[in-house]
């Protein structure tokens, strides 16, 4: 029994020794998803994302992905389980995985965690997003000239600043270009339900709407407009060229691998520090998927011309004078908005009807 | 608030879509429940026989051909199933559930290459003079045929289960098997048979998603309908009619919830994204105050020496 007692803590030991000493050749990069690697959308740049670091870094990488990890406790799970495992650096790649996040990287502070769209952050969290909003204002810019029927349809995932900023943005700039052009919402409440979203593209269209805009995962709204026959979309997350040139008109096209990339390299070279980084098309993170043949050559001058404008920084999308929803002012005339006001917004613009639900 | 902007008669035509894939599997579930098996694999059959109809539909270019397919990949999923709980004697729920996974996984695994890719359409069926017939004709002569189909099996089922031999066997043996097997039924047999009539239902059901609901391709697109399949199943209380009053609320709900939130009408959107899981629990737990109840032998192994 003694012998038997020794021999099995020998092994463990053994085991974890070994363990120890794998884990320091390499760096392991953890990736933890909301949807399908394969959902063409979101998840998809994100894992493009994690091949590049793989392909930077060859032998001194080894990257750990779990995909339809549900927000709330269960992403707390799988977090766990990465970090015992060993990982170096977590990239948690959703909104809802924020307290979860920061909730994991009290137990192991040795680990680095990167949490991507939140704004929680502690010694051992970065935060990283993306300023789709700027790309959305390209979006709307194309939306506003483009529709026929002045309605243009919106999903929305869930009612978070994220989301909210890019109804904005895009009724913003639809109607700049289009004053009569109105906007019809439906929140999907969730990132990743092809038959909801189709749907929910279906309902717009059929109430009017030729022009879908989408702030969820997958494809099927695409899918959804490509049957209805004279509607456009505009590619989510990813590409989605599949659907060029019409219905898909153009993208926002998210680039995750420079930035996998540069915080890998960081924590190999232990370098790493806790950082709030949101870059939009200037920096090259908010792509624009090219717009297709279907939009007159004018419009598509007048969306790079705000691209250009976007990227050069000489345009701010939310440049004043701007009210919100309720008619009380925003943003005086010539002002921008400010990060902290963007990163917590949680109110229409003038113009946009219905309520964001709370 | 603009519920002018509304048209019911495409709001009942496509809440007639959104029910149809949960009605086949539902209907697939029920007749194996009522033989006393509880598969919780649906949506693990539902996700292959997404895949396996959308491959051979875009393959072949036949989207009947790609149904055919669907039913067949699921029965032969259900039959996995059948080996382990049937003749291996494996636990029910742990089979089912892994079952699950295991198609979720090799979905996934099959439609690598078809992410992206536009299958062939199903046309709808048109019947001159009675498909052209104003709001009538669009609701109830103008869909697909799987459509129709899962209205058929329904009817199909109800009076098998009711009125034929057949059903009655099957009824006795989910009641109580011994007693079956007493009197000579071939209880294993004819519960295989029932897991892969449930399997290629949930087939069905999962290729009207890819092929005509959706109709596309995506990783994990089922995103639950099997699950809620399964409870419909318990909440219809094992009765067929019950099942498509369900489904179609259920679908229903759904689509009127979203064309609500479109239409701007001034209900906060989470009580409308809840309305179809709760008006469908209501409604069913209502007509189910009877004193109907689970098949006696559900879930149970039976070994013919015990």
């Amino acid at each position: 029994m003694k012998l038997t007692n020794l021999l099995t803590s020998a092994t463990v030991a053994l085991g974890l020794a070994a363990g120890a000493a794998w884990a320091q050749d390499k760096t392991k990069v953890g990736f933890v998803y909301v949807g399908p690697v394969g959902d063409g959308g979101w998840t998809y740049e994100h894992d493009q994302g994690r091949k590049a670091v793989e392909a930077e870094f060859g032998d001194q990488v080894e990257t750990v992905y779990v995909e339809n990890v549900a927000e709330g406790p269960d992403a707390e799970r799988v977090m766990t389980q990465m970090a015992l495992e060993g990982a170096d650096l977590i990239f948690t790649t959703s909104f809802g995985y924020m307290d979860p996040t920061i909730n994991v990287a009290k137990k192991f502070p040795n680990v680095k965690f990167e949490h991507a769209t939140g704004y929680k952050r502690a010694d051992n969290v970065s935060t990283y997003s993306a300023r789709f909003y700027e790309g959305r204002a390209v979006q709307g810019t194309i939306a506003g000239h483009m529709t026929e029927s002045n309605i243009i349809g919106y999903i929305g995932s869930y009612p978070i600043p994220e989301v909210i900023r890019g109804i904005n943005s895009a009724y913003i700039h639809a109607k700049k270009v289009n004053p009569d052009v109105q906007f019809k919402i439906v929140w999907a409440f969730t990132w990743f339900d092809p038959a909801k979203e189709a749907d929910a593209a279906k309902v717009l269209i059929e109430q009017g709407a030729d022009v879908i805009l989408q702030h969820t995962d997958s494809t099927a709204p695409q899918a959804a407009a490509q049957n209805a026959g004279n509607v456009i979309t505009f590619g989510q997350a990813s590409d989605m060229a599949e659907y060029a040139p019409k219905p898909r008109v153009s993208s926002i096209i998210d680039d995750w691998a420079p930035y996998y990339i540069a915080r890998t390299k960081a924590v190999m070279d232990g370098t790493w520090e806790s950082v709030d980084t949101w870059d939009g098309i200037g920096a090259g993170m908010v792509g624009i998927g090219e717009i297709s043949d279907a939009v007159p050559a004018d419009v598509k001058e007048a969306a790079l011309a705000i691209k250009d404008s976007i990227a050069d920084g000489s345009y701010h999308p939310f440049t004043g004078p701007l009210k919100k929803q309720d008619g009380s002012d925003w943003l005086a005339e010539g002002e921008t908005a400010d990060d902290g006001t963007l990163a917590g917004m949680n109110f229409y613009v003038e113009g946009l009807e219905g309520d964001i639900p709370q | 608030m603009d519920l002018s902007a509304i048209n019911p008669v495409l709001l009942i035509a496509s809440l007639m879509v959104a029910a149809t894939p949960l009605l086949l599997a539902a209907i697939g579930e029920l007749v194996v429940e009522k033989a006393g098996v509880l598969n919780l694999g649906v949506e693990g059959m539902m996700i292959v026989g997404a895949i396996a109809g959308f491959a051979t539909a875009v393959e072949s270019g036949s989207p009947f051909l790609g149904f055919i397919a669907a039913a067949i990949a699921g029965a032969a999923l259900s039959i996995l199933f059948a080996i382990l709980t049937q003749f291996a004697q494996a636990n029910q729920v742990a089979s089912g559930l892994s079952l699950t996974l295991f198609g979720l996984g090799l979905s996934a695994l099959m439609g690598q290459s078809y992410v992206g890719v536009k299958p062939p359409r199903m046309g709808d069926i048109h019947i001159p003079g009675l498909s052209d017939l104003p709001v009538i004709g669009p609701i109830l002569f103008g869909h697909d045929i799987i459509l129709y189909f899962g209205i058929i099996l329904t009817a199909a089922v109800w009076w098998m289960l009711k009125y034929s031999r057949i059903g009655l066997v099957l009824r006795a043996v989910g009641e109580n098997h011994d007693a079956a097997h007493a009197l000579g039924y071939k209880v294993l047999k004819i519960r295989l048979a029932a897991i892969m009539f449930g399997g290629a239902c949930a087939g069905l059901g999962g290729a009207y998603i890819s092929l005509i609901r959706v109709p596309q391709w995506t990783e994990g697109m089922t995103a639950g309908i099997g699950w809620i399949a399964l409870a419909l199943v318990v909440f219809a209380s094992w009765k067929p009619w019950r099942a498509l009053l369900g489904a179609y609320l259920f679908g229903g709900v759904t689509v009127v919830q979203l064309n609500l939130q479109a239409a701007g009408v001034a209900i906060p959107v989470e009580y409308l994204a809840m309305s179809p899981y709760l008006i469908t629990i209501l409604v069913l737990v209502i007509l189910s105050a009877d004193k109907s109840s689970a098949p006696a032998a559900l879930g149970r192994n039976f070994h013919a020496s015990r």
